[in-house]
């Protein structure tokens, strides 16, 4: 017997926002992640659009290489708007 | 890796938890940690699941549409707080197959109070109540657990249990505002159901050995001895609006303590049941494998369509 694989379920909670994710699920197809998920995820109105994907089609970063994946961003002052020094008397800018 | 840069991988782990920084799946964890996550996620995901069967049985016997239709929506969100968890603890690295073959051996645990058998329609009120109101108190601790999926499982079943308390609380309530055999009944099913709630929390702190880890990693924010004293304090003024007797000669208020002080408990039931020599063990398990052995066709006939429609996708392609 073969068993079901799994998804990762992603909603909308209202138009306007993103979809997130949400949570996973076993199912036989997408069909039925999509039926599961509505079952499993949204009994209370908490989406308005669901996202199922396989949870072998993700790739993720590896959090063991957080440290060269994210630090370049974090010697870069500069991309801050609070980076650039302006007279007081300039506002709303 | 040598033992000094295990233990100062530790030392760095522990201080991210000190910190109150999440821990999420795929980052390095201590093998302890992971196994015990595996175990109490796994366990707190198998009472979701055999808890619905103590219940199932009064679906058809409800009193009224409005009384079978919470119900029915009780035991559909304890289905889905099954599966919340169950995938929070597949991120653990362990196959929802694995789990349901412990289940189903005998190997993992369930919460004890599922063993109990519920014979009138007052212990759907006081199983809501008490068993309900036990869990939650627990849950609510656990919503700021250090391993992220499990917390954030956490806060979406609080959200959702808040009602399955409620609801039995009320049928409680219009039993004991019926007719005198009705309120009988719902002191009848306080009187089954008290004790074993309490034992809900697990042993004493004094006999729970991993009461400390548990707590440095704060998959435990409240030890069982506080939140048993939590329950009582809480419980105690709701069975007065009731107008029913909690069954315990030695419950009373300790002005000095602010604390209600209660009876000891039979811990020599509590680890019987645990043992699996409760009322319904053997009934629960058999039930919940016989759902699992008898649905094994519609999963393969589900995997058998899923294949013939690919099948057909890829020939259209062609």
């Amino acid at each position: 017997m073969k068993n079901w694989p799994l998804w990762e379920v992603f909603i909308r909670s209202k138009n306007g926002l993103e979809h997130r994710h949400c949570g996973s699920l076993h199912a036989a197809d997408a069909q039925m992640a999509l039926q599961n998920a509505r079952d499993v995820y949204t009994r209370r109105m908490e989406g308005v659009s669901i996202w199922v994907v396989p949870s072998s089609q993700i790739t993720a970063s590896n959090p063991e290489l957080n440290g060269e994946t994210f630090e370049p961003a974090m010697d870069k002052a500069y991309r801050h708007p609070t980076f650039y020094e302006l007279p007081d008397e300039l506002k709303h800018m | 890796m040598s033992e000094k840069e295990l233990k100062s991988l530790e030392d760095l782990f522990q201080a991210r938890i000190d910190r109150d920084e999440k821990i999420e799946p795929k980052e390095w964890m201590p093998e302890k940690y992971r196994q015990t996550h595996i175990r109490q996620i796994s366990q707190h995901a198998h009472s979701e699941i055999v808890g619905m069967l103590p219940e199932a049985n009064w679906i058809t016997r409800a009193p009224s549409l409005r009384r079978k239709v919470a119900l029915l929506a009780k035991i559909q969100d304890e289905g889905g707080h099954g599966l919340y968890l169950y995938s929070a603890a597949e991120t653990l690295g362990i196959s929802r197959e694995e789990m349901y073959e412990q289940l189903h051996s005998g190997k993992a645990k369930y919460s004890s109070i599922f063993n109990y058998p519920a014979v009138t329609w007052a212990d759907m009120g006081a199983v809501g109540w008490l068993v309900d109101g036990a869990a939650i108190m627990n849950q609510v601790a656990l919503m700021g657990t250090s391993y992220g999926p499990y917390a954030r499982a956490m806060v979406r079943i609080c959200k959702e249990e808040s009602f399955h308390q409620r609801q039995g609380y009320e049928i409680l309530l219009t039993l004991c505002n019926g007719t005198p055999e009705q309120k009988a009944m719902a002191q009848d099913a306080l009187n089954r159901w008290w004790w074993p709630s309490l034992m809900m929390f697990g042993p004493k702190d004094a006999e729970s050995p991993n009461t400390e880890q548990s707590v440095k990693w704060k998959l435990k924010r409240k030890t069982n001895d506080e939140l048993r004293q939590q329950f009582v304090d809480q419980t105690v003024p709701q069975a007065n609006i009731l107008g029913l007797t909690i069954p315990d000669p030695n419950l009373k208020w300790n002005e000095e303590r602010k604390h209600y002080d209660f009876g000891d408990l039979d811990w020599n039931e509590f680890w019987q049941v645990v043992k699996g020599h409760g009322p319904c063990n053997k009934q629960r398990l058999e039930a919940r494998k016989s759902a699992w052995e008898k649905g094994a066709w519609v999963r393969d006939a589900a995997v058998a369509y899923a294949e013939k429609q690919e099948d057909r996708e890829l020939k259209k392609a062609i």
